[in-house]
């Protein structure tokens, strides 16, 4: 399972990236593992405010379905299009082409200290029996 | 798809067909004048072929299909109990299957004296006021329920923002939350599989319309707290919605009205014998106590010195939700198999069913892991394979059950158990047939140890195999095109 050093991630599998002034956000590789095939991403508009750990899309796989986390409050200004018509992505790629957001944080210091690092991360899927 | 049926588009031959008609004895009509050309279609590729045919494509396919009347079906929180025969006797009496909803009262006066005699037999099994038989289904009965919520509420003065519904409830319910205006907010489970009593007491206020809730859940346990549960809704002025799709584990013992659930729905097509899926349509009944009795659907049947009659004169009524009075045939189906049981058989139907779920509990414990461990109710909840084996999932322990004749239960639901696997077995089923599922459940759990990929590979013994499901998500391809 990979789980990048140099993300940031959130108890609900999402991980965050700062790239200049903005924030990258999708779901981490064992969120994609549990899921299975991925069928469906819904995505919110560009222009969307969305607050910490509130809920700004859903995921859906042949098995199931689950709600996606912002780990950030902001302004969604991008969201991935390519997901619309190649959900696919966030399996076969999910830290980097399987990208879903990015928010321009209204509060960044204050919430990356909510975030966990990878060693963080690792723990609480060592804790949940992740396999 | 080696084995696969072609369809009847692709046995097509130009020429053939199964009829033979006889000269047109009246002038012919100029289509053109009749109809404007641009709304004429050219061509119209039907499938031609002879009568034979047709029967033997149909009749093969009927029997690939795998019901009730092949095999067990123990598909979990959907109780596939077997219809009995005499429904079917009763619904084809000339009386019922050939009355128009139109007809003045006093000629189907007998139809009538059904929908009102079933109507009672359900207010006593359940203890409510009164019940509208219109609902189509479940979540359409769902709808119908809190639809009477929100007119309740919109009585009072305001119709109240919020629905509370439990981590573990069926799909339907948020999604008939959000149909009805309200947002659906999300109370967790406890560690024993039940409402999460100090979260649930944190999440109620007087923006609350209402709970709602499946008892018992759909983990198969019973709500312990439900009294309690109740008389905390109410005490901020909500209400309490029950999902009445186990009702099979409360037959005969115990009355959901007593819990102080306001309302409830009934699945006549799982509880009540009527059919289920393809041979539908279902057939849903909503119960209510006084406080929302007056704003049932119209209309009902009311009985006056023995005449019965349609009664729309109810002006808190949310109105109709069905048209005429919902799948009648199906009503009497449903009141055929109350009116078999008696009261008595009833209450052992619902016993039996309870203790088929915790047999099969008790027999695959040492091979299935139980994420509750506690005395199911008419279904049991496992949490996959107890031992894991490296790359077998639930999905794989399904496949494998067809291999052994079986139909797979339910997997992936509810959502809160990973790798869930829920085994319904009703009432219906003999202990020689629930031995032999366990066996078989036995054995594919030593397989998965011993020989993984035979459940990898699963089923080897159907017409096709693995069905490539992402393939049909992501790019469904669902009408046949005649070819170019």
């Amino acid at each position: 399972m990979n789980i990048p050093e140099e993300l940031c991630y959130t108890k609900e599998h999402e991980w965050a990236r700062m790239e200049g002034d903005l924030c990258v956000v999708g779901i981490t590789d064992y969120a994609q593992g549990e899921l299975g095939d991925i069928v469906y991403v819904e995505l919110p508009e560009p222009g969307t405010h969305v607050d910490i750990m509130g809920e700004f899309g859903v995921v859906e796989s042949v098995k199931t379905a689950s709600d996606l986390y912002s780990p950030l409050a902001g302004e969604i200004v991008e969201v991935n299009d390519e997901l619309a018509d190649s959900p696919e992505l966030v399996n076969d790629s999910p830290y980097d082409e399987g990208w879903m957001l990015k928010i321009r944080p209204s509060n960044l210091d204050e919430d990356w200290e909510t975030l966990l690092d990878a060693e963080g991360y690792r723990a609480v899927l060592a804790e949940s029996g992740a396999h | 798809m080696q084995n696969a049926e072609p369809l009847i588009f692709e046995r097509s031959s130009p020429g053939r067909h199964g009829y033979s008609l006889p000269e047109s004895d009246v002038p012919a009509l100029d289509s053109n004048e009749a109809v404007p050309a641009h709304w004429q279609r050219s061509s119209l590729p039907l499938p031609e072929a002879s009568e034979l045919d047709v029967v033997r494509h149909f009749t093969r396919l009927s029997q690939r299909n795998y019901s009730i009347e092949h095999g067990f079906y123990p598909l979990g929180s959907c109780t596939m109990k077997y219809n009995p025969k005499v429904n079917d006797a009763t619904a084809g009496m000339p009386g019922f299957s050939f009355v128009h909803p139109h007809q003045p009262e006093s000629t189907i006066q007998g139809a009538l004296a059904l929908i009102h005699g079933l109507s009672r037999l359900i207010m006593e099994i359940t203890g409510y006021a009164n019940c509208s038989l219109q609902p189509a289904a479940g979540a359409h009965g769902e709808l119908c329920g809190v639809l009477m919520m929100r007119a309740y509420h919109v009585k009072q003065g305001n119709p109240r923002r919020k629905m509370i519904i439990p981590d573990s409830a069926h799909g339907t319910n948020p999604a008939t939350a959000a149909m009805c205006g309200y947002t659906a907010i999300e109370v967790p489970s406890s560690d024993r599989g039940t409402v999460d009593m100090d979260a649930l007491a944190t999440l109620l206020d007087e923006d609350v319309a209402g709970l709602m809730l499946t008892v018992p859940n759909t983990l198969g346990l019973f709500e312990q707290d439900i009294v309690e549960i109740c008389r905390m809704a109410h005490a901020v002025g909500a209400l309490v919605y029950c999902d009445g799709a186990n009702m099979n584990a409360l037959l005969g013992t115990v009355q959901p009205a007593a819990l102080g659930l306001d309302v409830l729905h009934l699945n006549l097509h799982k509880t009540f014998t009527t059919p289920h899926g393809g041979g539908g349509p279902g057939a849903g009944a909503i119960c209510v106590n006084e406080t929302l009795e007056p704003y049932l659907p119209v209309p009902l049947v009311k009985e006056q010195d023995g005449e019965y009659a349609w009664d729309y004169d109810r002006p808190d009524s949310i109105g109709r939700i069905h048209s005429f009075y919902g799948n009648f045939l199906n009503q009497v189906r449903a009141y055929t198999y109350i009116c078999t049981l008696g009261a008595e058989g009833i209450k052992r139907a619902g016993e039996y069913a309870v203790l088929n779920g915790n047999y099969l509990k008790e027999r695959l414990r040492d091979a299935y892991a139980l994420r509750y461990d506690r005395t199911c109710m008419h279904e049991v909840v496992f949490a996959g394979l107890k031992e894991k084996a490296e790359g077998v999932r639930t999905l794989d322990v399904a496949k494998r059950m067809i291999d052994y004749g079986f139909h797979p239960s339910t997997v992936y639901f509810p959502l809160i158990v990973p790798e869930a696997l829920m085994i319904e077995p009703t009432e219906t089923e003999n202990k020689d047939t629930l031995d032999s599922f366990i066996e078989a459940l036995l054995a594919i759990a030593e397989e998965a140890q011993t020989a993984p990929e035979l459940l990898k590979e699963a089923p080897v013994s159907a017409p096709v195999r693995r069905l490539d499901e992402t393939t049909a998500a992501r790019r469904p391809n669902l009408r046949w095109q005649p070819p170019e």
